[in-house]
C-alpha cells in the first residue's frame, strides 16, 4: 500500500478546519448543514483510515454506524429549517433568535 | 508517499468542499457537496473498504445530497443567491481555520503516526457482517429505533397545520 496513514489524516484535519470555517463565518442555516456534513465525514475518514492501518473491523463498522446517524440528524435539520423557513419566511441564522412558536 | 489517484481525489474533495461553502447559488453549493462525498468515497476505495464506500454512495450522495437539493428548492429564489456576511468576521473565521489546521497538523506531525504502516491484508467485509449480527446487535436495533423515530418526527415536524385547519372549515 503506497499511501499512509498520515496522508488520510492530514486530508481529514484540511476538511475539519474547512467545516469549523463554514460554522464560524457563514450565517445560512443550509450553509451551516453542509459544514456539519463536511465535519461528520471528516471523523469517518479518520474512522476507517485507523481501522484500515491497526487492522480492527471496529473502524468500518462504527463508520457505517456514523453514516446511519448522520442520515437522520440531516433529516431532523432540514425539517427543522423548514419549520423555521415558514415562521420567518428566511434561512438567515442571524433571524431565528427568538424560536418561540 | 502518497500517489496519484490519492493527491487527485484529495485535490476533488477539499475543492468542493470549499466550493460547497463559497459558490454564490446554495444549488452549486449542494452539487459541490455531492463531490466531497464522492471523494471521501473514494477514499474508502483507497482504504480498501468497499463495503463503506457503496454505503457512503448510497446514503450520502444518494439522499443525503438529493433531501438537500430538494430543501434548497423549497426556498423563495432570491434566499438561494442571497450572501449575507460580515467581512471581519470572514477573515476571523479564515485566520482561526488556519491557526487550526496548523496547530493540528503540526501536532500530528510530530506523533507517531508517521511511523505507522500496515502490510496486513484489509478486514474482510464478512467480518463486519458478523460483527453487527453478534458484538454490535443492541445498537444495530437501537440504530434503527432512533432512525424510525427521527425520520417519523422529521414528517411531524415539517407537517403544515394551516392546509389542514381549510380543509375543516370547508
Amino acid at each position: 500500500m503506497s499511501n499512509e496513514l498520515i496522508d488520510f489524516v492530514l486530508v481529514s484535519v484540511a476538511l475539519l478546519g474547512i467545516g469549523i470555517y463554514g460554522l464560524s463565518v457563514k450565517r445560512n442555516a443550509i450553509r451551516m448543514l453542509f459544514a456539519v456534513e463536511i465535519i461528520i465525514n471528516a471523523a469517518n475518514l479518520n474512522l476507517v483510515a485507523f481501522g484500515r492501518f491497526l487492522p480492527h473491523s471496529g473502524g468500518q463498522t462504527l463508520a457505517l454506524f456514523s453514516i446511519a446517524i448522520a442520515a437522520a440528524e440531516v433529516a431532523v435539520g432540514l425539517s427543522l429549517i423548514i419549520v423555521a423557513y415558514r415562521m420567518y419566511q428566511n434561512i438567515d441564522i442571524a433571524d431565528f433568535r427568538s424560536l418561540k412558536g | 508517499m502518497a500517489d496519484a489517484v490519492f493527491l487527485a481525489l484529495s485535490v476533488i474533495t477539499i475543492g468542493s468542499a470549499i466550493a460547497a461553502l463559497e459558490l454564490r447559488s446554495l444549488i452549486y453549493g449542494s452539487i459541490a457537496l455531492m463531490g466531497t462525498l464522492g471523494g471521501i468515497a473514494g477514499f474508502f476505495l483507497l482504504l480498501d473498504s468497499p463495503f463503506v464506500a457503496m454505503f457512503q454512495l448510497a446514503v450520502y450522495v444518494g439522499s443525503i445530497a438529493v433531501l438537500i437539493l430538494f430543501t434548497v428548492m423549497l426556498v423563495k429564489r432570491e434566499l438561494i443567491f442571497k450572501k449575507v456576511e460580515d467581512k471581519r468576521r470572514k477573515f476571523v473565521g479564515i485566520a482561526l481555520m488556519l491557526v487550526f489546521m496548523v496547530a493540528l497538523g503540526s501536532v500530528i506531525m510530530d506523533s507517531g503516526i508517521k511511523t505507522i504502516t500496515t502490510d496486513e491484508p484489509a478486514v474482510d467485509f464478512r467480518n463486519i457482517g458478523a460483527d453487527f449480527l453478534t458484538y454490535y446487535w443492541p445498537a444495530l436495533i437501537l440504530m434503527a429505533l432512533i432512525l424510525a423515530g427521527s425520520v417519523t418526527g422529521a414528517l411531524i415536524l415539517a407537517r403544515r397545520e394551516d392546509v389542514e385547519n381549510e380543509q375543516r372549515t370547508d
